[in-house]
């Protein structure tokens, strides 16, 4: 039989591709479509919605936006409907479907805010400004989430991490006197619940997700008992930190919009931005972040070069929780000033999921963080001004976004290699 | 560099894996470490790469003395090692794994990856290893990621290379590709160790073979002129027939017909595409093909266990696209999978459970969902016996089995039901000639008791064992289904992609 | 310490792969299954088979540092630290003093009013242990809502929501509809069981189909169920009526469960509830076929799938028995103890119940005991706090650090410097992926 001999070994086949599946596409245009017609007729078709965009006194002046609250809802919603439309082209030649799917959301948010803002007034760039600040609890933790699980360690925890950092932040910022010392203490001691995490992951290789929901109850056994014991004893000596102050960078923050939302906040704020852009960098372009990722993929390979795996591991879980620790100063240092029980409210585990959402990327995980908090901050502004939707369902919405995201709106992810897996030397 | 290896001994509790072992390895010389699996190789080679301390004996380089506390000590020394299962970062390019521990850096610890690209295109370009620095590892073809392996060594200043199992993801083409370097490398004065229970390359490419069986050395300074089934004797330790015994087939009608099957991968890819065949009652149907080629995922569309698939395939006439596992199972269809660990086998169960877990719902292990335990454990006793199990009872838990009498079980639970087709993937992998004759034993009794087998290997030896027919795939397509008879070198071109 | 899962080292029987490592397989979380399981086989394993030494060293190293906190943070003893140099001995007893009174308090409040039993008042003699067991029913019937989905290998942390839901359910044919005493509380329990199996389902399901990890979607739902449990107890036919705050109105007679001793024991027929889910669990994990699959898809999903078994069907069960579970859970509150539905309801249960289950290592028999043990510190808990002033958030500390001790024998083993022996690590050993 005569037989054809291929080039190389080297030389990869010609192989048959089925045509891209249609899911996305249908599941973002029935969302735009059926959203869309509920945002209209639930929309009264005699009330102005009013959109403002100037916070305080800018220099720029942007004039308020009126308009007929169904005219608005309908517009955005068509709007909608036609970044839905784009996805289908996209989406058959696999581009990426995330410039429609963004399109979509932010053209149902706004045919939301025309509804609920009848005859009424939406502060555009507050709710955008007070988004990203109640993001920043999101933000950090989900950078903890980062260290933690890139080196393949699953950070259950980042709740109890929150919670104590917010908890010596407002003890030391309170006894001194000094936000920032009490900034600095936060995240001694995220670190400090996080050496256990670390100790029970790396050394006797207890399941994480078991040990990290364990020492969130011990987290707020701790916070609690000592709360109830000296917090609430003498609340002046414990419990009244001054709060990190508000800067407004100058030239930068009178950007129209953009401004006020970016450069206009708390000094938190600021320091968020700054370990974002560090984790980044560090992550992709330094010796110890591919080391570190090396660990998290495939931590024989890295033990096969002489990297020593459980140690990298239980220093990227310190680091984290640190890291989920200062932003845990944000609940008191940042925001409410005193202490309370269980203060965190279940953000350490939407900052889990902005992670996964965000694909263990740094930025990703920003992203996703933003996102969540954005639902957070606009259940908040909609129970100021008053809206039609029962104020226990404004405050599920955070909670239903996150399982929205988590289930699949995103489709498969893949965590790092070796995610939860503990590594024993044979 | 000159390696010598005295006296090492290495026990895990009472098991002595390695005994007593002394072997040397002169500059120039390729130096073949022959013995079956679970022979005590590759823990002698972890103890030399610094991944385990002997007991007892020395390593000297160049009649020196030197202990090995790390992998980074063994690749300081100019050890590197070339791993059975690749020691790679999936996601990482080429040039990333390259680098993974012996990063050049700037300031702040920036890496500079430029460089760490530049050294793999040199290293490439001296030794004739072909490979793209910026591609990401896990997208290349298994044969160029070995290339990248033995890169990562040669970049270290690896005086001696020692390369585990190396050919056993290979096609025939690319093994020829890698002996050839292989060569190459010990002109230029390497030292190589080549660690293989694969008596053809042996005879092939080693200057000197030492054979290792039970923990020990048992011939050393044997020449590659050696004929094949003296070098298994001394393997085993006993004459092996390299042949099964069998009688001819008596095929009758097909049981499995499958037409235009293929199957998808998530980014759309068909990783199965349009195969068609029949498999015949009382025939062994044998796939071969080097791993990745789809055979793999065409048993799990066969099995129900996958997504995404087109195309139609029958049991008995029955159509089984898109049934439930359980369902397939039902129609008579005994599965021995690839994974006896992660598939096959619950280790925290105990052998007589494992032995009804695909079964459960059926009489007499249980009636109307209660469980008879009572019946379960006669059968486990019985089935120990009956495939010569070892094991203390069948009140054992499957984890404390070795591999072969996990296979063992896998097979009892499999075959003591009604079977009209016995599908097994790679079923004798891992396991020693022992039970490997028996595992072929059984594939041909099912046989002629007119079961249809669909055996898929990718160890030729036992394709040309146990076939009536081949059907070689490549690329997820059939290549080619031919007879028993065909030669291995035709063979080989048909596994690399050669259309017939 | 011999790892049963690890492979005969002699033989190196790994695929050859492009390297990827796969899953392990995973530990269960309890000793296996043998085939000759009895009731007392079970019960003898349940309290044995965590090797009882090392747990019981748990306890008091857990205790231990649990006496540290009490001791720093009692006002006695700061004051006599203050002068610590010129009279150490007062700093000393003050140490000792805080920490002998919380404890006796805590142990007396779980188990017998010493004092009251001298005095020979019954009734308040066995005041704690009528209160441990009250305490413990909804404790037993919660962990056992985590416990099962543990041996299919998920984790539920959503008992707190599934609580809530279900208390929806049962609350509002407890107090809406009337029926005869006897069939009413039945009804009222079917009706928790049906809305805590739904609100439960609903996370297999995502598992099942979308493979969204349960932890997420359990602490999600958890807050979800917990302000829709605040809306409804707004509504006109939730809330009671003449009052503003959220709390519905009073259950019927009844609906409820009877009491053993009158009014002055809390103690209800709920605790033979709960009894009975833990016998009735225990045979439908160790003697039928749902509890084998339930057991195989937990030790190794893999195998069951290759083996037949409907992984996310599994999945889908074991919530369902979970929600079940919950909804009984709730109804020791709604219709024993509280007798009215109210936004704090589920208190603090479901996560406890978290505990209490890892602490019973998963097993229906081990749940129970867990459940006792904790509910007699949560009882003593109570007391201690009402007598010495210490904050019943210790109880939270201790249950954490004896389960992490647990979890850990290791740990234990290494502060003590016992020798190994033959347990192993708390492990579910899976990450994101499902």
């Amino acid at each position: 039989m005569t037989i054809a001999m291929p080039q190389k070994s080297s030389d990869v086949p010609l192989v048959t591709i089925a045509p891209p599946s249609p899911r996305k596409p249908i599941i973002m245009t029935s969302l735009a479509v059926a959203l869309g017609a509920v945002f209209i007729w639930m929309a009264p078709s005699d009330q102005v919605t009013t959109f403002l965009f100037n916070l305080g006194d800018p220099v720029i002046s942007i004039p308020d936006w009126e308009f007929n609250a169904r005219i608005g809802a309908t517009v955005f919603a068509i709007l909608a409907v036609l970044f839905a439309a784009a996805a289908w082209p996209i989406n058959a030649r696999r581009g990426s479907l995330m410039l429609p799917a963004l399109g979509v959301g932010v053209s149902l948010v706004l045919a939301f805010l025309s509804w609920v803002g009848a005859d009424s007034r939406i502060p555009i760039t507050g709710l955008l400004q007070g988004s990203l600040l109640l993001a920043v609890p999101l933000v950090f933790g989900a950078m903890s989430g980062v260290l933690c699980e890139r080196s393949g360690v699953i950070n259950i925890n980042i709740e109890g991490q929150l919670l104590v950092g917010a908890f010596l932040g407002a003890v030391v910022g309170s006894l001194l006197s000094n936000a920032y010392l009490g900034l600095l203490a936060a995240p001694v001691a995220g670190a400090l619940l996080g050496l256990l995490l670390a100790v029970f992951a790396t050394k006797y290789f207890v399941d994480q997700v078991v040990v990290g929901v364990v020492l969130n109850v011990l987290a707020v056994g701790l916070t609690g008992f000592l709360y109830t014991r000296f917090l609430t004893e003498e609340p002046d000596l414990w419990n009244n930190p001054p709060l990190l102050p508000t800067i407004s960078i100058p030239v930068l923050s009178e950007i129209p919009i953009l401004g006020p939302i970016l450069f206009d906040q708390n000094v938190i704020v600021y320091l968020m931005y700054v370990v974002v852009i560090v984790i980044q960098i560090a992550l992709f372009k330094t010796r110890w972040g591919l080391r570190l990722r090396s660990v998290g993929e495939h931590p024989e390979a890295a033990d096969s070069v002489g990297i020593r795996v459980n140690r990298t591991r239980f220093r990227a879980v310190v680091l984290g929780a640190a890291v989920a620790g200062l932003g845990g100063a944000f609940f008191t240092l940042g925001s409410v000033g005193a202490f309370g029980r269980e203060m965190t409210a279940g953000n350490g585990f939407i900052a889990l999921a902005a992670l996964i959402f965000g694909r263990w990327n740094p930025l990703g995980a920003l992203a996703a963080a933003l996102l969540f908090g954005f639902a957070d901050n606009l259940q908040n502004v909609l129970s100021i001004i008053g809206s039609p939707i029962p104020s226990q369902f404004l405050l599920m919405l955070p909670y239903v976004v996150t399982i929205f995201a988590v289930v699949g709106l995103v489709g498969r992810v893949r965590a790092p290699g070796a995610d939860g897996i503990p590594f024993r030397k044979s | 560099m000159r390696l010598e290896l005295r006296g090492i001994t290495k026990r895990f509790g009472s098991l002595v894996a390695n005994d007593d072992i002394s072997l040397t390895v002169e500059p120039g010389q390729i130096h073949a470490l022959l013995g079956e699996n679970g022979a005590g190789k590759s823990t002698l080679m972890n103890v030399l790469y610094g991944l385990l301390q002997p007991d007892a004996g020395q390593i000297l380089i160049d009649g020196e003395p030197v202990t090995f506390t790390s992998p980074a000590r063994a690749i300081e020394a100019g050890i590197g090692m070339v791993h059975q299962h690749f020691m790679l970062v999936p996601v990482f390019t080429v040039a990333e794994n390259v680098e993974l521990g012996a990063e050049s850096v700037g300031p702040l610890g920036m890496l500079r990856t430029g460089e760490a690209a530049d050294a793999v295109r040199e290293v490439s370009r001296k030794y004739g290893l072909e490979v793209d620095p910026d591609a990401v590892t896990e997208d290349l073809p298994v044969g160029i990621q070995q290339r990248v392996e033995i890169i990562k060594a040669l970049t270290r200043d690896a005086q001696c290379l020692i390369l585990d199992e190396p050919t056993a993801v290979l096609t025939p083409q690319e093994t020829d590709e890698l002996l050839a370097i292989v060569r190459q490398l010990r002109d230029s004065g390497k030292a190589i160790v080549l660690i293989t229970h694969k008596l053809r390359e042996v005879r092939e490419a080693a200057d000197v073979i030492t054979v290792i069986r039970r923990g020990r050395v048992v011939a050393e300074a044997v020449s590659p002129q050696t004929p094949e089934s003296e070098l298994a004797g001394m393997m085993v330790g006993r004459d092996v027939s390299l042949r099964v015994d069998k009688e001819p087939a008596d095929p009758g009608e097909p049981v499995i017909g499958v037409s235009n099957l293929s199957v998808f991968d998530s980014a759309d890819r068909a990783i199965v595409d349009s195969v068609s065949f029949d498999v015949r009652a009382g025939e062994v149907l044998c796939v071969a093909g080097v791993q990745g080629n789809g055979q793999s995922e065409l048993v799990e569309a066969i099995m129900g266990l996958r997504d995404r698939v087109s195309g139609d395939a029958r049991v008995g006439g029955t159509s089984i696209v898109g049934r439930s596992t359980k369902r397939i199972l039902g129609l008579g269809v005994g599965y021995v999978p690839e994974d006896r660990e992660h598939d096959g086998l619950v280790g925290s169960f105990t052998i007589a459970q494992n032995l009804v877990l695909d079964s459960i719902d059926t009489a007499p292990w249980s009636r109307a969902g209660v469980i008879d335990y009572g019946r379960i454990r006669d059968h486990g006793v019985q089935m120990v016996e009956q495939f010569d199990v070892r094991a203390q009872s069948a009140a054992v838990f499957a984890s404390t089995l070795s591999g072969g009498n996990k296979q063992k079980v896998v097979l009892a639970r499999e075959m003591s039901r009604e079977l009209r087709v016995l599908i097994a993937a790679q079923p004798t992998r891992g396991l020693d000639v022992g039970s490997i004759e028996f595992v072929h034993r059984r594939i041909i009794e099912a046989r002629d008791a007119g079961v249809a087998c669909l055996v898929v290997s990718s160890e030729l030896d036992e394709v040309y064992a146990l076939a009536d027919r081949i059907m070689v795939m490549y690329a997820g397509r059939v290549a080619g289904i031919v007879e028993p008879d065909i030669s291995r070198d035709d063979l080989g071109l048909l596994m690399a992609g050669a259309t017939g | 310490m011999s790892d049963p899962t690890n492979n005969d080292p002699l033989m190196d029987d790994r695929e050859a792969s492009t390297g990827l490592s796969g899953s392990t397989t995973a530990d269960t979380l309890h000793p296996p299954t043998e085939l000759t399981s009895s009731v007392t086989g079970e019960l003898r394993r349940a309290v044995l088979g965590m090797n009882l030494l090392v747990s019981a060293l748990a306890v008091v190293l857990a205790l231990a540092i649990g006496a540290v906190l009490i001791a720093l943070s009692s006002p006695n003893v700061i004051e006599s630290a203050g002068y610590f140099f010129a009279r150490p001995l007062d700093t000393v007893s003050a140490i000792w003093q805080s920490v002998t009174s919380a404890y006796s308090a805590l142990f007396q409040g779980a188990l017998i009013n010493i004092d009251a039993l001298r005095e020979g008042d019954i009734s308040r003699a066995f005041y704690p242990l009528s209160e441990t067991l009250t305490v413990s029913a909804p404790l037993i019937l919660a962990g056992l809502a985590v416990a099962i989905p543990f041996r299919a290998g998920l984790f539920n942390i959503g008992a707190q929501g599934q609580m809530a839901f279900a208390a929806i359910g049962g609350g509002f044919v407890g107090f809406a509809i009337s029926l005869p005493a006897g069939v009413h509380l039945i009804v009222s329990l079917i009706a928790a069981m049906l809305f805590g199996a739904f609100y439960a389902g609903i996370v297999g399901f995502l598992k099942a189909r979308t493979g969204a990890h349960e932890v997420i979607t359990t602490i999600m739902l958890n807050y979800i169920a917990i302000y829709f449990l605040g809306w409804v107890l707004n509504q006109d036919w939730f809330q009671r009526e003449g009052r503003n705050d959220p709390i519905s109105p009073i259950l019927s007679d009844t609906a409820l469960f009877p009491r053993f001793f009158g009014d002055g024991l809390r103690v209800h027929a709920g605790i033979v509830v709960a009894v009975l889910a833990v016998v009735v669990l225990w045979w439908t994990l160790t003697k039928t076929t749902l509890g084998f699959k339930i057991q195989t898809v937990g030790a190794n999903a893999s195998a069951a799938r290759t083996a037949g078994i409907d992984v996310g069907r599994i999945w889908i069960a074991a919530m369902l028995i979970a929600g079940a579970m919950a909804g009984l859970a709730v109804s020791m509150n709604v219709n024993g103890t509280d007798k009215v539905v109210t936004a704090g309801i589920v208190g603090n249960i479901g996560f406890d119940a978290i505990t209490v289950a890892l602490l019973g290592r998963g097993s229906p028999f081990g749940v129970l005991w867990a459940g006792l043990l904790f509910g007699g510190l949560r009882a003593g808990g109570l007391a201690m706090q009402a007598s010495t002033g210490t904050p019943i958030d210790i109880v939270l500390v201790l249950q954490a650090l004896i389960v992490l001790f647990i979890a850990a024998p290791a740990l234990v083993r290494s502060v003590f410097r016992i020798r190994a022996g033959g347990t192993e690590a708390l492990s579910l050993a899976k990450g994101w992926g499902t």
